[in-house]
C-alpha cells in the first residue's frame, strides 16, 4: 500500500512538477499513471523509491514514511524498470538479473540460479543468459529489464514507460506478458505511460495527470472513459473514448447469423447478384476473404483467387468484447463481421446494427439498476418525501 | 629565484629586443619556421584527410598511421635528417612537417567522417555532386575538428621548433641551447619562458578560431542576416 | 641497422632506463588523476579551473619544462628526476581531463537504474561507473604512454639517459646509423606498449567486443592529444 499525502515537487527555477498530490494505491493493484509529457507522472513515481525527493508532503509505503527509511534499503525492496532497460552493459544477462539478490546478500551462485528461473518466467530463452545486453534486441532487453526487477521478488514494481521504445507488435506481446505475470504474482505495480490505450488496457485503476502536475482523475479505466472528471481528461482520452469504452462491455449476447460460405473450388460455379458477398473459406472452414460478383467473374476467367477476393476485416473470437464485435462488422467489406472459434473456423456473422442494439440494451439495464438503487436506498426524510 | 630575476630582467630590457639576434628577431624566426611547417603539413594532410573522410574508407589505415607517427621521436628525426641532408633550413622544416601531418590528418579525417550521415545523404538526394557534397556540406561542418587538428599540429611544431635550435636553427630555442652551453641558466630560462608564452598565446588564438568555426552558431557571420536580406530585396 | 645489432646490449640497457622514465610518470599521473578527476566531476567551477590549468600545463613545450623544473624545484639540471617530474605533470594534466570525460561517457540511464536498484554510491562508482568508463580511459592512457615514451628522448638534450642519448651521440659523432637505431627502438617500444595497453583494455572490457553497434571513437584520444607533450 502506497500513499501520497500533499506531495509537491517544485524546482528552483519555479516549475511545479507535482502539485499537492493525494493518492492511495492499494496493495496488489496495477495502477497506471497516465498523462502528457511534463505533467508529473514520472516524477511522482520516482518519488516512491526516493530517486526524487518531494519539496513538501509525505509518501508512505506500508505505513512507513519513506523519508525516514534508508534509501538504499528502500530501493532494494522495490523493482524498477525504465524505457531503455538500463541494463548494465558490462555484465551478462544472467548477472544483470542477479544484481539485486547479490546486493541483498545472496551468494552469486544462488542468485544466478534464481535469475535463470526468472528469465524463463518472462518468456526468454535461457540460452541468452550468457550473452551481453548489447547482443540482444530491444524487446529482449526489455524483458531482461523486467526480469531484473522481479528477481528479488519485491512487493512493489515501478515501471516508467517500459514498452514505449519498442515496436507495436513487440509492445503487445510485452503487455500481454505483463498481464500474465501480474495474474500470477499479484504485486503492487505503478506503471507510467503516455498512451491512454495502454493505460486502459493494463490498469486496475488509472490516475490521469494534467498540466502543472495536478491529478485530474483517479478511477477504474472504464469510469475514466465513460465519465471523465474534467475537460482535460475528456480531451486527453480523445474523441474515440466511446469506442474505447466498448472494450469493457461483454459481447456474449450478440446474436450470430449464418454466413454464406464457399471454398475455392466452388467459386466458378457461384451465381451472385450485385452487392452480394460470399465468404471464401478453406476446407477446414478458416476464412480467406470475401468475394462478390466481379470477383467471381474474375475467378471464372482464370485469375488467381487472391486477386479476386477482398481482404476480410478483423475477426471476432469467443469471449471478446463489444469493441471487437463492432470492429469486425465495420472492417468487413461485406458489412458482416466474421466470428471464428478457437481453431479459427467460421462460426457465424455479426451485424453492426445488432452490436449497437446490444449496447443500448446494456445501457438501459444499467439505468434501471441505478434508478432502483436510488429509489430503494433513499431514506425517508423527517421533513417529507 | 636569482635565475628567474635574471631572466625577467633580460626579457624586459628593451636593448635585448633589437638586432638580428634580439628577442624580437628570434620570436619572428620561430613563428616563421612554425608557420611554414604548419602550412606545408596542411597542404599535404588536408586534401588526404578530406578524401579519406569523404569516402569513409581506409579509416583503419589512418588510425594506424597516426598512432605510429605519434610515437616518432622528433629529436631523432631531426638529427637523422640533418646528418643525411646537411645543415640548413630544409631538414628541420622537413622534420616539423612530418610531425605536423598526423594531427592535421586525424583532425580533418575525423571532422569529415563525423558529419551526420543523414545530412550527407540528404545533400546527395538533392542532386549535389560528390565534389559539392564535400565542399559545401562536409567541409564546413568539419571545420571545428579540422581546426582542432591544426591547433594540435601548431602547438607541437612550435614546441619542436625549440628543439630544432640543437641543429643550428634559429628561433627561441637558441636561448636554451646557448644558455646550456655557456651555463648561463638565466638565459636558458629566457628561452623557456618566451617559448611557453608564445605557445600559450598562439594556442589560445587557435582555440578561439575553433570555437568560432562551429557551424550553425552564427559566430562567423558571413551570411547576411534576415533583415539585410529583406532590405536588399525591397 | 648494423649498429643496432652490434650494440644490442647497450640499447637494451638504455631501453630499461627509458621505460622507467616514461612509465613511472604515467602511473603517478593515474594515481593522482583518477581520484581527483572523479572528485571534481560534480563541482563545475572547480572542474573548469582544473581543466584550464591542465590545458596550460600541457601547452608548455617539453624542453622548456625540462629546463625550468631544476630551478623551481632546486635540482641539478642533470638529474633524471627533472624528466620524471615534467612527464608526471603532462600525464596528470592529460588524465585529469580524461577521467571526468570517461565517467561522462557512461550512459546516464545505466547509472540511474543502478541507483534505483539499490547500489550505494561507492559500490556503484567501483563496480558500474569505473568499468564502463574504461574504454575512454584506456584510450587516453595509451596516448599518454606513447607520448611519454617519445618525450623522454628529449631529455637527452639536457644529459638525461635513455634512448635519446643515441640521438645526441649519433649526431655528435656523425653516425646516422646510431640515430636510426634509436628511432627504431623508440618506435617499436611505443607501438609495443600501445598494443599491450590495447590488449589489456580489451581483456578488461569483454562486453565491448560483442556490441552490435560500434560506439567507440575511431581515432583514440582525438581531443586529448597534448601538443606540447608530443613535440620533440
Amino acid at each position: 500500500m502506497i500513499t501520497f499525502s500533499g506531495v509537491t515537487k517544485q524546482y528552483p527555477d519555479g516549475t511545479t512538477a507535482v502539485d499537492n498530490l493525494d493518492l492511495e494505491i492499494d496493495a496488489e493493484s496495477f495502477t497506471v499513471f497516465v498523462g502528457p509529457s511534463g505533467c508529473g507522472k514520472t516524477t511522482s513515481m520516482r518519488m516512491i523509491n526516493r530517486m526524487i525527493t518531494p519539496t513538501a508532503g509525505t509518501i508512505t509505503v506500508d505505513g512507513r514514511d519513506i523519508a525516514q527509511t534508508d534509501a538504499v534499503k528502500l530501493r532494494l525492496g522495490i523493482g524498477y524498470v525504465i524505457q531503455s532497460a538500463g541494463l548494465l552493459p558490462h555484465r551478462t544477462v544472467v548477472d544483470n538479473v542477479a544484481t539485486v539478490p547479490v546486493l541483498r546478500g545472496d551468494s552469486r551462485r544462488n542468485a544466478r540460479k534464481a535469475a535463470l528461473a526468472v528469465l524463463e518466467r518472462v518468456g526468454l530463452d535461457p540460452a541468452l543468459a550468457s550473452r551481453y545486453p548489447g547482443q540482444l534486441s530491444g524487446g529482449q532487453q526489455q524483458r531482461v529489464g523486467v526480469a531484473r526487477a522481479l528477481a528479488a521478488d519485491p512487493p512493489i514494481l515501478l515501471m516508467d514507460e517500459p514498452f514505449s521504445a519498442v515496436d507495436p507488435v513487440v509492445r503487445e506481446d510485452l503487455q500481454a506478458e505483463m498481464q500474465r505475470l501480474q495474474a500470477e504474482m499479484r504485486k503492487t505495480i505503478v506503471f507510467v505511460t503516455h498512451d491512454i490505450d495502454e493505460a486502459v488496457k493494463l490498469g486496475d485503476r488509472v490516475a490521469v495527470f494534467g498540466p502543472g502536475g495536478r491529478l485530474q482523475q483517479y478511477d477504474a479505466p472504464d469510469t475514466v472513459l465513460s465519465a471523465p472528471a474534467t475537460d482535460f481528461v475528456a480531451s486527453f482520452v480523445g474523441r474515440d473514448r466511446g469506442y474505447r469504452g466498448l472494450s469493457f462491455r461483454t459481447a456474449d449476447q450478440v446474436p450470430l447469423h449464418t454466413i454464406r460460405t464457399a471454398t475455392e473450388k466452388e467459386l466458378p460455379a457461384l451465381r451472385l447478384e450485385q452487392g452480394e458477398w460470399v465468404l471464401v473459406v478453406t476446407d477446414a472452414g478458416v476464412p480467406r476473404g470475401w468475394i462478390d460478383v466481379t470477383g467471381v467473374e474474375g475467378a471464372r476467367a482464370g485469375r488467381p483467387v487472391s486477386e479476386c477476393t477482398a481482404a476480410g476485416g478483423s475477426l471476432f473470437s469467443p469471449g471478446s468484447d463489444l469493441r471487437q464485435a463492432l470492429d469486425a462488422a465495420i472492417s468487413s467489406p461485406s458489412g458482416i463481421g466474421v466470428a471464428v472459434d478457437a481453431g479459427g473456423a467460421v462460426t457465424g456473422g455479426i451485424l453492426g446494427s445488432e452490436v449497437i442494439a446490444k449496447l443500448a440494451e446494456q445501457r438501459a439495464a444499467e439505468d434501471r439498476a441505478r434508478g432502483e438503487h436510488f429509489f430503494t436506498a433513499q431514506p425517508a426524510t423527517p421533513d417529507g418525501p | 629565484m636569482n635565475i628567474f630575476g635574471g631572466a625577467w630582467e633580460y626579457i624586459v630590457d628593451p636593448g635585448n629586443w633589437s638586432g638580428s639576434t634580439g628577442i624580437g628577431a628570434r620570436i619572428l624566426e620561430h613563428l616563421w619556421y612554425s608557420f611554414l611547417a604548419v602550412a606545408l603539413s596542411a597542404v599535404v594532410a588536408v586534401p588526404i584527410g578530406l578524401i579519406i573522410g569523404h569516402l569513409r574508407k581506409g579509416d583503419v589505415v589512418v588510425v594506424g598511421l597516426v598512432n605510429a607517427l605519434r610515437s616518432l621521436p622528433t629529436l631523432g628525426l631531426l638529427t637523422f635528417l640533418v646528418l643525411l641532408l646537411g645543415l640548413g633550413l630544409i631538414p628541420p622544416i622537413l622534420a616539423l612537417v612530418i610531425l605536423g601531418i598526423p594531427p592535421v590528418l586525424a583532425g580533418t579525417y575525423a571532422g569529415v567522417a563525423n558529419v551526420d550521415r543523414t545530412v550527407v545523404d540528404a545533400a546527395r538526394a538533392m542532386g549535389m555532386t560528390e565534389w559539392q557534397v564535400l565542399t559545401r556540406v562536409e567541409a564546413p561542418n568539419a571545420l571545428p575538428l579540422m581546426l582542432g587538428g591544426l591547433r594540435n599540429a601548431t602547438l607541437q611544431i612550435i614546441a619542436t621548433a625549440t628543439v630544432a635550435a640543437y641543429v643550428n636553427l634559429g628561433g627561441l630555442g637558441r636561448y636554451i641551447f646557448d644558455g646550456l652551453a655557456l651555463r648561463q641558466y638565466d638565459r636558458v630560462l629566457v628561452g623557456a619562458l618566451l617559448v611557453t608564452i608564445l605557445a600559450l598565446v598562439v594556442d589560445g588564438l587557435l582555440a578561439l578560431a575553433v570555437w568560432a568555426s562551429v557551424p550553425g552558431t552564427g559566430r562567423l557571420r558571413r551570411n547576411p542576416s534576415a533583415e539585410q536580406i529583406a532590405e536588399r530585396a525591397s | 641497422m648494423r649498429w643496432l645489432i652490434d650494440n644490442f646490449s647497450v640499447v637494451v640497457d638504455l631501453t630499461k632506463t627509458h621505460l622507467y622514465l616514461a612509465l613511472v610518470p604515467l602511473l603517478i599521473g593515474l594515481l593522482i588523476a583518477v581520484p581527483v578527476g572523479t572528485a571534481i566531476r560534480g563541482a563545475s567551477w572547480l572542474r573548469k579551473i582544473t581543466l584550464i590549468v591542465a590545458g596550460i600545463a600541457f601547452t608548455i613545450p617539453s624542453l622548456a619544462l625540462f629546463v625550468t623544473i631544476p630551478s623551481v624545484v632546486g635540482l641539478q639540471i642533470l638529474d633524471p628526476l627533472n624528466v620524471v617530474i615534467a612527464l608526471t605533470i603532462y600525464s596528470t594534466a592529460l588524465l585529469i581531463r580524461a577521467v571526468p570525460e570517461a565517467l561522462d561517457s557512461v550512459p546516464a540511464d545505466v547509472v540511474d537504474s543502478a541507483t534505483a536498484m539499490g547500489f550505494t554510491r561507492l559500490r556503484r562508482a567501483l563496480t558500474v561507473e569505473l568499468p564502463l568508463a574504461l574504454p575512454v580511459l584506456v584510450a587516453n592512457v595509451r596516448v599518454v604512454a606513447v607520448t611519454n615514451i617519445s618525450l623522454v628522448s628529449v631529455g637527452s638534450l639536457i644529459g638525461i639517459g635513455g634512448l635519446g642519448t643515441l640521438f645526441t651521440q649519433g649526431y655528435q659523432r656523425d653516425y646516422p646509423d646510431q640515430i636510426l637505431a634509436g628511432i627504431i627502438a623508440i618506435v617499436v617500444l611505443a607501438l609495443a606498449f600501445d598494443l599491450l595497453l590495447f590488449l589489456v583494455g580489451r581483456a578488461l572490457t569483454p562486453w565491448t567486443r560483442q556490441q552490435k553497434v560500434r560506439r567507440t571513437p575511431l581515432v583514440a584520444g582525438q581531443s586529448a592529444a597534448p601538443a606540447a607533450g608530443e613535440a620533440s
